[in-house]
């Protein structure tokens, strides 16, 4: 007969096992070893919390100290690869296989353990992507996570950082999988529940707080004088040419430039109420001053930021908050959200190609995708018309039946010509494809492919590729706004002119950019404590970001 | 450091009358230009000094395209640099030459 | 469309030398000596294959300020880090030496200077001295000489030195004036006595709020053209006389100040001793309410230097 519960009677034994450590749900921080190492059994699926942003860092020093003689050949299944352990438990032979979405620390170590086969790489996904797996091919059999607080129930509060919880949690519990939580602190009653008790197992008191990367936090004082250049020409030329009011930031400095803008040089030129209203952004500090002058009408986020929440719990009309007052993301619900109610794109990448392909994959680092590709991305399950959307549909298409016409979601390229120490953004050929032949990878790892990208701004100026008509003027218009790159050098200097003249090419002067503008002064905030003084004391920015 | 001058013949003078402007400091990816209107109209003279050798063909693309872009007839443009990227150094011309359109 | 910026409103750290000078005295007042035209620059640099600048990093000549006739020196702390070269030195003792015969209201140092610059150091000191006799000759002339102090590099080394001889000085937040910098005490004493990465610390010891809380500044501004110009006419009317009377006073100040604070291990320390409520508070402080914690400390004020 067949047995349709043996998951079920494999999940109490762990459970029967992991409890000999515990007292009802809660171990203690010294026994996480042996927690994991009763719980888990060889081969599992392991979902390991390394978020964009907190991590599950008691956890992992705890998986990376278990005995491989024990636990070994893990199949870890985690967005990301961010603390050394992540890669530790490769080495010593308790995980054997990955599938990730995102390395952005670890890239240049993760990239030498795949040519050096200690990883067996499943894929590099998109966040979304991997999220999709959870529910598929890819549940976890044990999730180990990480919150603020949680109550002897396992009730937990994931603080500001919900980031990927709920969904690992989802996938791992309602499949018959373990749900282990690190917190910092076990409470009589959480501030808020984030997820309900009966989703976890275990409630782990860490030694220490969970490590956070300030990853979003741009010090206006390092901006530059061409990245304001190119703000003003995406202001100008892009946000305010098609009316962009929904959209999704890269955390670059170009996009930083743009939302320090928004309050000077785009309210200069009367824009405010008609573009950068909705928001799927991560809690930029950049933004406050947009914010503050009223630009903002609501933000939703992947995660939080360092030093950002108190702002936060005091602008709750702009940001998702909680009954007890902090903010609440998800980045899954996020990712969505900047996929399909987003009009625009707009980020940087490392590397261009004449086709319009862009990775961020150099020689010797793989930083994995994150969430970019899906942001940027035209969604062909998108059903809603918007004023932007409708716009670039209408530039894209030339042939076939008008009234079948659909829109297109823009996908700005945000990109200095050279990147540090000249090296050019401009290429022939994307690093990316020799990675590919080198580690055996059989999809390249693009991270925009070029049927996507609907314009490409440089200081050089804007190309915009949606009234490009084939390959031909496709390649002459990134080429004619690669500067002074070699593929900018090979430009057809006849072909570019006419894709100017036909505004597939549009310089500053083109748009009545006055170069002398191009100015730190027209920064909102010119230094770190500058936004903390827009923010009225709320915003405190981590120590190494304050020289007070 | 390496020294380069680039003449070129230009269809007119530069607009405005002022008689001399400078902007940008030395400093690290940055550049001073100064621009003196001391030339013929028909002509133009752009001489730089760089920290960085080895990027003749570069400077002499930039220095093309400018004098194309703002026709600087009369003006003699002198640049010290401390390394800046190319776009650095058009932005800086460009920025010259919008400071030399006032009027004396 | 030319987005026009106020010029009085622009950060005095982020201006250039020519920016700060061109908003801080009357409009269009300022001529210049030895302009970027004369192309009077460092012989020494070229043999070090170093880019030379065509003022040498200094701005000198003459102004008007609020109607009256000044002398101005303006550094530019991007260029080598505002250092002391031969031309550069020459530059600003020229000026102050022309103080004696055009007897302008003022003379205006505005300092932006990490002190000498290492290829050029011989020169560099001369010109530290070279500078701090022709303060002394200035002042004894009854020619007021006032520092603003609020760029990039700060005022150290020699220009630390050379500030110290000033009949005022303004200082903004961003403003660090010091003799070694916080590098260089890491250096020979080592980062448990001075860890020069911890800026806050840096800030807090050598900054423009301590400076002024202590009375090593006497004024204190927003970081805007505007209010250094608003504090320079202010000071100017409050220079002190340069006489022996005013040099007994300076050098009693000092010793009570030695006195009082000596054994001290860190800023905050200090204000909480000089009557600052909340002393954690003061590097987060608005100007607005710096302002009235400074007015509440007796030693921010005093008529010696």
């Amino acid at each position: 007969m067949t047995d349709w519960r043996s998951e079920k009677t494999a999940r109490d034994a762990r459970i029967a096992a992991g409890r000999a450590h515990a007292q009802g749900k809660v171990v203690q921080a010294t026994s996480v070893v042996d927690l994991l190492e009763a719980v888990l059994k060889p081969g599992d699926r392991v979902c390991l919390e390394g978020d964009n942003q907190k991590q599950a860092d008691c956890l992992a020093r705890g998986l990376a100290a278990c005995d491989p003689s024990k636990i070994h050949d893990l199949h870890m299944v985690q967005s990301g690869i961010v603390l050394p352990e992540h890669l530790d438990v490769f080495e010593t032979g308790v995980a054997k296989r990955l599938d990730y979405s995102y390395s952005g620390p670890q890239g240049g170590r993760i990239a030498k353990m795949l040519y050096g086969g200690q990883i067996e790489l499943g894929a590099v996904h998109t966040y979304l992507e991997l999220f999709a797996r959870y529910f598929v091919d890819l549940t976890p059999n044990v999730a180990l996570i990480a919150g603020v607080s949680a109550d002897r129930d396992g009730n937990l509060y994931t603080g500001p950082n919900t980031e990927d919880t709920p969904t690992v949690v989802e996938a791992t519990a309602f499949k018959n999988g373990v749900v282990i939580a690190q917190v910092n602190e076990i409470v009589e009653k959480v501030p808020r529940v984030d997820i309900p008790g009966d989703r976890i197992d275990f409630v782990i008191e860490a030694d220490k707080p969970f490590y956070v990367e300030p990853l979003f936090t741009r010090d206006p004082a390092a901006m530059t004088e061409t990245q304001i250049l190119i703000a003003m020409m995406a202001i100008k030329g892009i946000y305010a040419e098609y009316g962009v009011r929904r959209l999704n930031h890269g955390i670059g400095f170009g996009t930083a430039a743009i939302e320090l803008l928004l309050p000077t040089y785009a309210e200069k030129l009367g824009l405010k109420g008609q573009i950068a209203t909705h928001w799927a952004l991560n809690p930029h500090p950049t933004l406050i001053p947009a914010i503050e002058s009223g630009w903002v009408k609501q933000v939703h986020c992947f995660g939080s930021e360092v030093g950002m929440d108190r702002y936060i719990r005091e602008r709750s009309d702009v940001f998702f908050t909680g009954a007890d007052g902090s903010l609440r993301s998800n980045r899954a619900f996020c990712q969505t959200a900047g996929l399909y109610a987003c009009d625009m794109f707009i980020g940087a990448t490392l590397q261009i190609d004449l086709a319009g392909h862009s990775s961020t994959v150099t020689q010797n680092r793989v930083a994995g995708f994150g969430g970019a590709p899906n942001m940027g991305s035209d969604p062909h399950g998108r059903r809603h018309p918007s004023a932007a959307w409708m716009k670039a549909g209408h530039e894209a298409e030339i042939v076939g039946d008008r009234a079948l016409m659909r829109g297109r979601k823009l996908v700005v390229q945000l990109v200095e010509t050279f990147g540090d120490k000249l090296v050019p953004t401009f290429v022939e050929k994307l690093d990316a494809l020799e990675l590919a032949k080198k580690s055996g990878l059989e999809l390249a790892p693009v991270m925009i492919y070029g049927d996507d990208v609907t314009h490409i701004v440089t200081e050089e100026g804007i190309a915009n590729l949606l009234l490009c008509r084939n390959a031909d003027e496709r390649e002459q218009a990134i080429r004619g706004v690669a500067g002074y790159t070699e593929v900018g050098r090979g430009r057809d200097r006849a072909m570019v002119q006419a894709l100017r003249e036909r505004g597939v090419i549009r310089r500053p002067e083109d748009l009545g950019i006055e170069p002398l503008d191009a100015d730190r002064s027209l920064l909102a905030a010119k230094s770190i404590k500058d936004l903390v003084h827009w923010s009225g004391g709320l915003y405190e920015p981590p120590a190494r970001f304050r020289n007070w | 450091m390496e020294s380069l001058t680039f003449r070129h013949s230009t269809t007119k003078p530069a607009a405005g009358t002022k008689p001399m402007a400078i902007i940008g400091v030395v400093a690290s990816g940055n550049l001073e230009v100064l621009l003196e209107r001391v030339l013929p109209p028909d002509s133009c003279e752009i001489a730089i000094e760089t920290a960085i050798g080895g990027y003749g063909d570069v400077w002499e693309a930039v220095v093309a395209d400018f004098v194309a872009r703002a026709q600087p007839g009369g003006l003699r443009i002198s640049i010290n640099d401390g390394g800046a990227r190319p776009d650095t150094v058009s932005l800086r011309l460009a920025q010259g030459a919008r400071l030399m359109e006032a009027s004396a | 469309m030319r987005i026009v910026t106020d010029p009085g409103s622009q950060s005095w750290y982020e201006a250039s030398a020519r920016q700060r000078v061109a908003g801080l005295v009357d409009e269009d007042s300022f001529e210049e000596f030895l302009g970027p035209a004369e192309r009077a620059m460092s012989p020494h640099l070229p043999l070090f294959d170093l880019p030379r600048a065509f003022d040498d990093g200094i701005v000198v000549g003459r102004a008007k300020l609020d109607g009256r006739p000044v002398l101005v020196a303006a550094q530019e702390g991007r260029f080598m880090g505002g250092a002391f070269g031969e031309i550069h030195g020459g530059k600003l003792v020229g000026l102050l030496r022309a103080a004696i015969t055009a007897k302008p209201a003022a003379v205006l140092i505005l300092f932006d200077t990490g002190g000498v610059r290492l290829q050029e150091a011989n020169a560099g000191e001369t010109a530290i001295a070279e500078t701090m006799r022709a303060i002394a000759d200035a002042r004894t002339a009854g020619i007021p000489v006032i520092g603003l102090i609020g760029g990039r590099a700060g005022c150290y080394g020699g220009g630390g030195l050379i500030a110290g001889t000033c009949s005022r000085l303004a200082v903004s937040e961003q403003g660090r004036i010091s003799v070694s910098g916080p590098e260089v005490i890491e250096t020979n004493k080592g980062a448990e006595e001075f860890d020069s990465r911890d800026r806050a610390l840096v800030w807090r010891t050598m900054g423009g709020k301590h400076r002024r809380l202590t009375g090593g500044a006497d004024a204190y501004c927003a970081d805007t053209v505007a209010a250094f110009r608003e504090a320079a006419i202010r000071l100017i009317g409050t220079a002190p006389a340069f006489d022996l009377a005013m040099l007994e006073a300076e050098q009693a100040r000092l010793e009570a100040r030695v006195k009082r604070f000596g054994d001290c291990r860190d800023a905050t320390e200090i204000w909480a001793r000089l009557g600052v409520n909340d002393p954690d508070a003061v590097p987060a402080m608005t100007d607005a309410a710096f302002a009235e914690t400074v007015a509440s400390v007796t030693e921010a004020s005093h008529d010696a230097r």
